[in-house]
């Protein structure tokens, strides 16, 4: 009901209609829907193997689907690379910290900054010394609060750090929608709880899909959440018809019994 | 750290290049021609491991073919001398064009593989080109053609003098060393960076990386071309031996010794490499049972090849 009344209301920024994809025998995707609305935050859960990332990289463009649509912006986007899909305001944090370890934090934000403004087949001009685009990363950089750490160089930055810049390098390419992987993965407690105020302050301005393991965080901060388990959408609604969804609570329960069992 | 940057590092580079300004000053005080000659030819060669350090050091393409573009652009030089063009005007722009052309060619086939494949594509390729140019019967196949006469510019500049010939040939590293420095430090140059970097996030930003690492690959064998059309000039003579795979991996080291992406290091590599290669030589004719284990010390022990201890040395 929900759902129906919020179509009315604005036609989805992100569509995905019926994706497929397998790996040998096993669905990573199995016939998934999904609707994502415009302006809202939308959290998609699920146990370990549920196939969160793997969705997420056919909807950014890392990896193909078997079969199945994804509509994002009114387009189809389903068979465009990663980087086309970027440039219609597709955006993407890895969980697995996915940085240019040779570069500044600064470079990292602004080589994101200069994929969004012209083409790069510039050969003279030193791409440090241009303004704009050295502003544009500040900005960002000061957003997610790596403003003093502009010229440390990744690799000497804190595994907190490189999170909050994987956002930044997001948030530079003024995207439409921001899929956020696990933005919280390895995150110490008042890191988690700087990252959900920073998430807080974003989501006004964009509109995110979040897959997240922090349960809290997730409640916390979803308007819609939909739950997969292998491959499968088990479940989407507001984050209340979420929590007392008996289906839901057994494949929770489920993974909690595997945990026992292998621990 | 700027002014620490000073020391060392770029002490020996701006000596080095003023040793290479005032070479022939040297060379006539003292009456040694030979030290002139062999480093013409270090020069050259300097120029050819500078365009490779360009892809190999700043975009990590590994080519193991790049003495192809050594002989394609001399043999440009070579069979339009035998066909009785002689004007540089007309022979190093179609040396450079060839060059380019094969190097777009041979990059939009091998970049669409990585790693291991990708040496292994580039070397195919290579000697592709070596046998190709050992079946031209007509000039010379497998001996190789004399270049009876060397590129002429309108008597602007005499190529058969010697000091005349070293300072052009010094001219066109130089300018290739700033615009390979221009082009690692501009736009084009960091998407190049950042992927060899990490090609997954570049992509992911919303970069095309192919398409950069391609004109990155051809106007890498553009250079490399032109060192081609010295190179036959120097030595009044191009064969298929001057394309053979063991050339590119004396490229490859020349790179590797003087620091892979490093803007000067190649010319270090290369007069170390050429250097020993020729004091070696007048010891003993196994002059390379030296010279391997000596690289592989330096490969080993010394990571960043000479730049790069410099550089440690520089930082304390």
């Amino acid at each position: 009901m929900v759902d129906s009344l919020a179509n009315s209301l604005a036609d989805p920024l992100l569509r995905v209609e019926n994706l497929v994809r397998s790996f040998g025998g096993i669905k990573a995707t199995d016939n998934l829907s999904l609707d994502v609305l415009p302006g809202e935050l939308h959290a998609i859960i699920g146990p370990n193997g549920a196939g969160k990332t793997t969705l997420i990289s056919q909807l950014t463009g890392q990896l193909m689907p078997n079969s199945g649509a994804i509509h994002f912006a009114g387009r189809n986007v389903t068979w465009l690379p990663s980087y086309e899909r970027s440039r219609l305001g597709l955006a993407r944090s890895f969980q697995i910290t996915c940085l240019l370890p040779d570069f500044t934090a600064a470079d990292n934000v602004a080589l994101a900054a200069q994929a969004h403004d012209g083409h790069s087949f510039r050969f003279w001009g030193a791409a440090r010394k241009e303004k704009h685009l050295r502003d544009a990363a500040q900005a960002a950089l000061t957003r997610v609060g790596l403003a003093q750490r502009a010229d440390v160089p990744v690799s000497e930055l804190s595994h907190g750090e490189q999170r909050e810049l994987e956002l930044a390098v997001a948030l530079a390419t003024k995207p439409q929608l921001l899929l956020l992987d696990e933005p919280m993965a390895g995150l110490g407690v008042t890191e988690s709880a700087r990252m959900v105020t920073l998430l807080k302050e974003l989501r006004k301005e964009v509109t995110i899909v979040l897959v997240e393991h922090d349960m809290e965080a997730v409640f916390a901060l979803a308007d819609r959440i939909t739950v997969l388990v292998y491959g499968r959408v088990i479940a989407s609604g507001d984050p209340d018809a979420i929590r007392t969804n008996e289906e839901v609570k057994r494949a929770y329960l489920g993974e909690q019994h595997a945990v026992t069992r292998h621990g | 750290m700027n002014s620490k940057k000073i020391n060392a590092s770029n002490f020996i580079v701006a000596l080095v290049a003023l040793g290479l300004l005032l070479l022939p000053a040297y060379s006539a005080l003292t009456g040694n021609i030979f030290i002139l000659t062999l480093f013409t030819r270090i020069v050259i060669f300097a120029l050819a491991a500078a365009s490779l350090n360009l892809i190999m050091g700043y975009g990590g393409m590994m080519s193991f073919g790049h003495a192809a573009y050594l002989g394609i652009g001399g043999y440009a030089v070579g069979i339009l001398a035998y066909e009785g063009i002689g004007s540089g005007f007309i022979q190093w722009p179609v040396a450079l064009a060839v060059s380019a052309l094969y190097a777009l060619v041979i990059g939009a086939l091998s970049l669409r593989t990585r790693g291991v494949y990708f040496i292994m594509i580039t070397l195919a390729f290579a000697q592709m080109a070596y046998y190709v140019t050992s079946g031209l019967s007509r000039y010379g196949g497998d001996d190789g053609l004399t270049i009876y006469k060397r590129s002429t510019f309108g008597g602007l500049i005499d190529l058969s003098n010697r000091v005349q010939f070293y300072y052009l040939c010094l001219a066109c590293l130089f300018g290739g060393i700033y615009l390979i420095w221009r082009i690692v430090n501009s736009r084009f140059g960091m998407v190049v960076r950042g992927v060899r970097s990490n090609e997954q996030r570049m992509q992911a930003i919303g970069f095309h990386a192919n398409r950069y690492r391609l004109v990155c690959f051809v106007i890498s064998g553009t250079i490399c071309g032109l060192a081609g059309a010295l190179l036959a000039n120097n030595t009044d003579f191009i064969s298929p031996a001057t394309m053979y795979w063991t050339r590119s991996g004396d490229l490859m080291v020349m790179v590797i010794l003087g620091g892979m992406g490093s803007l000067f290091g190649p010319v270090i590599g290369t007069i170390v490499f050429l250097v020993l290669e020729e004091v070696l030589s007048q010891f003993t004719e196994y002059w390379a049972l030296i010279m391997g284990p000596l690289l592989l010390l330096i490969v080993l022990f010394a990571r960043g090849g000479i730049m790069g201890v410099l550089g440690r040395l520089s930082r304390g």
